[in-house]
């Protein structure tokens, strides 16, 4: 018998969700971060997160202006949020108990262990003194689902499409971050370098947990240049488009290969692979950071439709 | 648990010994540790109506319900003998209607009843079998004295808590289980599988396709129909999955639509077909009744043996099983009176304070009173309720319940349980030793559904 389109679905949202979460905790930990650093605080920080996250628009819907405090409650544990850390450990965890026959009980119990601890742990307002803490957990506890899937999980349909879901919500999510700070990363605006450019572009580079690891690839200071080819085209960096696109083909691929049939998705996702292989940053640059960035976000939605409809998701 | 004279009764001396040993604080955290194991699987169910508690853990206690081999033995003829009696009264009812012919039965109360289904009339279910997985509710009130409760002919749930809580156990005292030689019950999965793939309709090829159909992740029993396709190793489906081409039900896989042969729904009638039942309802598959009156797929339950569930129903099952089997019923009915009887109502009325009443299509605990455990007001409403429609009630003496002993802070103490044993038909009737023992955690308190805060146990049935 072969898998459910509706199981199909399941997984790929579950791991999207899931993936969101992290993401959504990520961009507080940068905006936290980012508030610190300035000498004046400025609530533009939490702008430039609302926007990343794509949810400017309902939090003006519930709020009169913008404070860092009603921003983070917003984006950890609002409900009316469908971005919110909660919302989306609770959609995550939903789409879990759908498609449970299809998870080992390992993975199902990390899902539904990070969603009962998180409950309890959001179930008030945060403290800043806190937040630090509450971040790391959220981290932690997704890293503990991910441990348990990979630990555990077979390779087949199952695995695919629970990978394909995390990769296109994470391109995703990379792609918006790029989109909200592209002009920060503009030569005309990068050759003096500031220290509040010097802020942004970590800024960037923590919301992708990748701070760190920009210095060890690119070994100098920061470089606008070099944070777009390390967010855009590097295949190590396992938040980078590049990464993300060798990710969704090759499992893509193994559907392909064990159903016997190719599907619009596949062509789609390799025409995409293809143009991250074979562009160097410069040639982003030149065509335009941003309409090379919108351009990939609209891709990677129609991606998102093509498999939904070539699997039978609905 | 205890003999007259204050000892253990026999199936529990080897239980007793081990408890006798045991540190009493250290069971009371095995008792929170094995909340912690139900809470991290997710053995959940949801209370209706409860904001904010939409799942819920069951209570469980640790320590089990134990029946001897013997005393087994013979409830286990009582329940064949009256499943089979219900299976005939379902093919009758549906056909030649003989036992209302033979007047043992008012027609009105098959023909009026809402769980009566017209559609089902001169259609008879692949095998001949209506009742694939019955749960029979039983009390017992002394040494081999039972009495049938209720029976769940429609779709009796709770079986997963048997197995649950029969894997609890043995992870925490895996030792009780070498002192002890108790009757397996894991093998129900298989054995559910293997029952109702053999009821596959006649014009199935190949191995039958098996798969549950849960109403989704919003049900109160969500968490069984996941657990018992994942035990089955079949496909979870919602009607949203299903969708009848050329005649067949299939389901929409990531490769296009597949067929199913037989369909262990936990759906109820009313939703099944919207072509057929409520149209409205999301939860059904339009044109699964067509389907099925072809003989294209099977259903189980079928549809419309909800009505042996009906309570007035219940007060005829002596009759129905002496009808049948042509034997007096060997398990006991409860004394029941039907207010729709003029005399029963009277007495009914003026012995309010020593009867259990219950709505006939009622289930769940909900809707009834306990005369005994009522207040004064709450009788006196009930009263109303009771004169305004004496059809929809019956009523029942509050029986002397038998206890069991449960863990509580100070040790143990004794409470009120029944059990439910779970039987699959097939061209056979399989019986799994042991069942849902529900217990009533309040003292003295004889109510034990989960939806009114009662707790289950292991049911032990041992070999002797």
């Amino acid at each position: 018998m072969h898998m459910l389109g509706r199981t199909a679905n399941g997984l790929y949202w579950m791991f999207r969700y899931i993936e969101r979460a992290e993401n959504s905790a990520r961009l507080i930990d940068a905006g936290l971060r980012m508030s610190l650093t300035r000498s004046e605080a400025t609530e533009d920080d939490w702008d430039g997160v609302l926007q990343s996250s794509g949810v400017r628009d309902i939090y003006d819907d519930l709020y009169d202006k913008l404070t860092s405090a009603d921003a983070i409650d917003f984006l950890l544990r609002d409900r009316s949020n469908p971005s919110s850390v909660m919302s989306c450990i609770d959609a995550g965890r939903s789409n879990a108990r759908m498609v449970r026959t299809a998870l080992t009980r390992e993975t199902w119990e990390a899902t539904n262990e990070c969603y009962l601890d998180l409950k309890n742990m959001l179930a008030r307002r945060i403290k800043a003194a806190e937040l630090p803490e509450v971040i790391d957990g959220i981290k932690r506890r997704a890293g503990l689902i991910r441990g348990a899937f990979h630990g555990t999980m077979l390779r087949n349909e199952i695995f695919n499409f629970s990978r394909i879901g995390t990769f296109i919500e994470r391109a995703d999510n990379t792609a918006r971050i790029l989109d909200v700070k592209y002009y920060v990363l503009l030569p005309a605006v990068s050759q003096v370098g500031s220290s509040i450019d010097n802020v942004q572009w970590e800024s960037i580079l923590r919301s992708v947990s990748a701070h760190r690891s920009y210095g060890w690839v690119y070994e100098a200071e920061y470089k606008p240049s070099n944070i777009a080819d390390f967010l855009i085209l590097n295949g190590r960096m396992p938040r980078s488009l590049a990464y993300c696109y060798e990710k969704i083909v090759s499992n893509l691929g193994y559907l392909a290969r064990e159903y016997g049939e190719t599907h619009a998705a596949q062509v789609t996702a390799e025409e995409t692979l293809s143009s991250l292989r074979s562009h160097s940053i410069k040639d982003v640059m030149d065509q335009g950071l941003h309409e090379y960035i919108e351009n990939f976000i609209s891709h990677n939605n129609r991606l998102g439709q093509e498999i939904s409809d070539g699997y039978r998701f609905y | 648990m205890m003999n007259a004279d204050n000892s253990p009764r026999q199936p529990y001396s080897t239980y007793n010994d081990w408890y006798a040993s045991q540190d009493r604080t250290r069971l009371i955290a095995k008792s929170k540790e094995a909340e912690n194991i139900f809470r991290k699987t997710g053995i959940t169910f949801a209370v209706y109506g409860h904001a904010d508690s939409s799942e819920k853990l069951i209570p469980f206690d640790l320590i089990p319900r134990i029946i001897s081999g013997r005393e087994w033995r013979k409830l286990a003829q009582g329940i064949e003998q009256r499943v089979i009696a219900l299976n005939a009264f379902l093919d009758d009812i549906y056909h030649k209607q003989e036992i209302i012919k033979a007047g043992r039965i008012p027609r009105e109360l098959i023909e009026r009843n809402v769980a009566f289904l017209p559609q089902m009339i001169g259609f008879r279910p692949p095998g001949g079998v209506y009742t694939h997985i019955v749960g029979t509710d039983i009390v017992r009130t002394g040494e081999d004295q039972f009495y049938v409760l209720e029976d769940n002919a429609r779709t009796p749930s709770g079986v997963s808590y048997m197995l649950e809580n029969r894997e609890t156990m043995m992870q925490m005292f895996p030792e009780l289980f070498h002192q002890n030689r108790v009757r397996p019950v894991e093998n129900y999965p298989y054995l559910l599988r293997h029952s109702l793939a053999s009821l596959a309709p006649p014009g199935c090829e190949g191995k039958p396709r098996v798969a549950v159909l849960t109403p989704g992740i919003y049900n109160s029993a969500y968490y069984e129909h996941a657990f018992l396709a994942d035990m089955m190793g079949v496909e979870l489906v919602e009607g949203s999955d299903l969708r009848v081409i050329d005649g067949k039900v299939k389901m929409r896989t990531t490769r296009g639509y597949e067929a199913i042969d037989v369909l262990y729904r936990r759906v109820d009638d009313d939703y099944l077909d919207p072509l057929t039942f409520k149209p409205e309802s999301a939860l059904g598959i339009p044109g699964i009744m067509d389907v099925y009156r072809a003989g294209n797929i099977t259903i189980a339950n079928a549809p419309g043996t909800g009505i042996c569930d009906d309570k007035a129903i219940y007060s005829y099952m002596p009759e129905i099983v002496e009808f049948y089997t042509g034997r007096k019923a060997l398990l006991e009915n409860v004394p029941t009176w039907r207010c729709s009887e003029a005399d029963s109502l009277q007495y009914v009325l003026d012995n309010l304070a020593d009867l259990v009443v219950k709505e006939v299509h009622g289930s769940g605990g909900y809707g009834m009173l306990v005369g005994p455990t009522a207040s004064k007001k709450e009788r006196a409403l009930f009263a109303e309720k009771l004169k305004a429609r004496p059809a929809n009630y019956i009523a029942q003496p509050t029986l002397s319940l038998s206890t069991v002993p449960i863990l509580v802070n100070k040790g143990i103490a004794p409470r009120h349980v029944d059990l439910r044993p779970y039987v699959l038909v097939s061209d056979k009737v399989q019986i799994i030793p042991g069942g849902l023992t529900r217990v009533a955690l309040k003292a003295g308190s004889l109510v034990v559904n989960s939806s009114q805060g009662g707790g289950t146990k292991d049911t032990w049935v041992l070999e002797d």
